[in-house]
This record gives C-alpha cells, structure tokens and sequence, in this order.
C-alpha cells in the first residue's frame, strides 16, 4: 500500500551489560515514533532498559540462496569449538 | 462542608477523570487504525484504570463507609460522578480522541506535578507513581496532534475540527470552587486556577506547531466536577462499563 507507514526493525536490552536484540518489527511515521510504537508494543511488561530502531530498508540482509557457499563448510570445522580445553573448577560456569 | 468531605470530594474528581477517560480509550480497543496505535491506547487505558484504582481506594478509606474502589466505580449513578465533562465526551474519530487526550494529558500532568507536593502523603505518593506514566501520555498525545494537524489538509481539518468541539469543555478543569478552596486551605491540592498559565503556554506553543488555531471563546462547559450536570452521554457509558456489576452483583473472576 502506498499509504502505509515505512516498516521499522526494533533492538530491545534487556538489561545494564547486554547487548540489543532484535524482537520484532512495527511500522511508524518516523523514529521517533518507531521508538514510542516500541516501547508500547514491546516493553509493556518491563522487558527492556534501551531501545534502538532501524528503518528496515537500511538493513543489508545475506540472501538465502547462498545458505551453501556461506555456512556449509564451517559444519565440518568442529575445532573451530573452545571445547577441547579442559576448564579448571575454579573457574566456574563460563 | 467539613476537611474530609472536601477531601473525598477531590479524590472522586482525580479517580473519575481517570476512570472515565481509560473507559473511553479502552473503547479503541481492537478498533484503532493501526495495531501500534491499538495497543498504545490499551496501554494508556490500563495506566489510567491503575491510577483510578489508587485514588477511588483512597476516596472509598477518607468516606469510611467501608466501601472499595471498585464498589465506588461500579456502583454510583451518573450524579455521582465528579469527572470533568471533557473525559465523557464521545470519542469521535482517532484524531478527535487524541486531541482529548492531548488537551486532558497535559492538564493531569501539571496538576499531579502540584500533587507531589501534597500535604497528604497518601496523595504525593499516588502523583508520584502516576506523573511518570503521564509524562508518557502526553509526549505521546502531543507528536499525534502536531502530526495530524500539521500533517494532510484532511487531517489537519479534522484536528481543528476537534480542537474546535473540545475547546469549551477545557475551561472546567480551571475552575474553582469550595472543594477546592479547602482543599488549598489544606496543603493539599493546588487551585485549579493557578494551573492554567502553563497550560496555555504549552497549548499556544503546540498548536502553533500543528498549525491549529486555538478558539478565541473563553465560553466554558460546567457542571461535570461538581456533578451538578453531566452530559447526556455518561450514563451510556457507565451503562456499558457498570452492566456486569448491574446484572450480577458482586460477580468475581
């Protein structure tokens, strides 16, 4: 539809020392609004301390077709996985 | 009229408002033109049935009749209620909804800023928790009517439309009377009339930015907070709100 508002990806934090992740999308006028959207949308039950929106064309996105070439040959790399040290108790759960 | 009479008074007027009003908007509910919006609204009908709560508690402990917030709510007739008239007033279309609230929002924030300051530890506590929630509203119920008015020629018609049908009903939320002048005499509450400077400061500044002009009328509905005279639609309302009560006294889920 020609009249709709431009589609916005939404970023909530959790909490203090997490990084924002991606929880949705919603539409809105602009940024600000996308904000205001978000914060009604998706923080209604205390889920988030910052919220970042981007409009969803500025998101560059790998394309599925290439599922192959890009992720296949790292299926066969298992030494790629921190798993073959062992890690002392004290050190605890990491 | 003695302090606690007054005082009961006062506390019907801020929880009807609240309870009138969060009535209104629930009404959008699965009906705004955009899901965002729909659940915006729900969560600013919530926020105002949560204040409702807190004040109608507190009018129903200063009356001493052992009666709840929620006997308070359900269970008045129209006369009853001290709600200003602006919050009964039909919702209309979205953006005659928004400019009520818009008009309404930055009124309770002024007024529950004052509140903090209350004599009455039970109310600063209650202005508070609320102001934080109204800041919200108002941010948001700002941008809509700045968006809408200085937005399409129709929108912008249908805003000065609604700024034009609201306006007299404004004057009531400025007006004083006994109550409130006890009220004053107490420590309080502050006197409605020494809100409105900043309210027409905020109100030149925002609708010059949504390009609305503002009626030159002072004329003012009245009858609301002192429940003298609502208007014809408040009991259609409170038909709607108070009917399971009505039908199935004291029903409980």
């Amino acid at each position: 539809m020609k009249n709709e508002w431009p589609l916005w990806e939404i970023f909530i934090r959790g909490q203090h020392g997490m990084s924002h992740r991606h929880v949705g999308s919603l539409h809105a006028p602009d940024a600000a609004m996308a904000i205001k959207n978000a914060r009604d949308v998706y923080t209604r039950r205390n889920e988030g301390v910052s919220i970042w929106v981007v409009e969803a064309q500025h998101v560059a996105a790998s394309s599925p077709s290439d599922k192959g070439p890009l992720y296949e040959p790292s299926e066969s790399k298992v030494y790629r996985h921190p798993t073959f040290f062992d890690i002392p108790e004290e050190v605890g759960a990491m | 009229m003695t302090r606690d009479e007054a005082f009961l008074q006062f506390l019907l007027r801020m929880g009807d408002n609240t309870l009138v009003l969060g009535h209104r908007v629930s009404e959008w509910c699965g009906h705004a033109p955009v899901l965002e919006e729909d659940i915006a609204l729900a969560n600013t009908a919530l926020d105002l049935i949560g204040q409702t709560q807190m004040w109608l508690a507190l009018a129903g402990e200063v009356q001493g009749e052992g009666k709840s917030a929620d006997d308070l709510a359900f269970l008045r007739d129209a006369w009853d209620f001290r709600n200003a008239l602006l919050v009964e007033v039909p919702n209309g279309d979205f953006g005659r909804t928004l400019m009520r609230q818009f008009l309404f929002d930055s009124w309770h924030k002024l007024m529950l800023e004052r509140l903090k300051g209350s004599s009455d530890e039970r109310v600063a506590a209650i202005a508070e928790k609320a102001v934080k929630e109204v800041t919200y509203h108002v941010e948001r119920s700002r941008d809509t009517v700045i968006g809408l008015g200085d937005g399409t020629e129709e929108s912008h018609a249908r805003m000065q439309e609604a700024l034009d049908y609201l306006w007299p009903y404004v004057g009531e939320l400025f007006t004083g009377d006994a109550v409130d002048a006890e009220m004053v005499a107490a420590g309080i509450a502050p006197d409605p009339a020494s809100l409105r400077a900043d309210y027409d400061a905020i109100m030149a500044e925002v609708m010059a930015e949504a390009t609305l002009s503002i009626p030159k009328s002072g004329f003012a509905h009245k009858g609301g907070r002192d429940g003298r005279m609502h208007t014809e639609h408040l009991g259609h309302l409170l038909t709607s709100m108070q009917w399971l009560q009505r039908a199935y006294p004291g029903a409980r889920w």
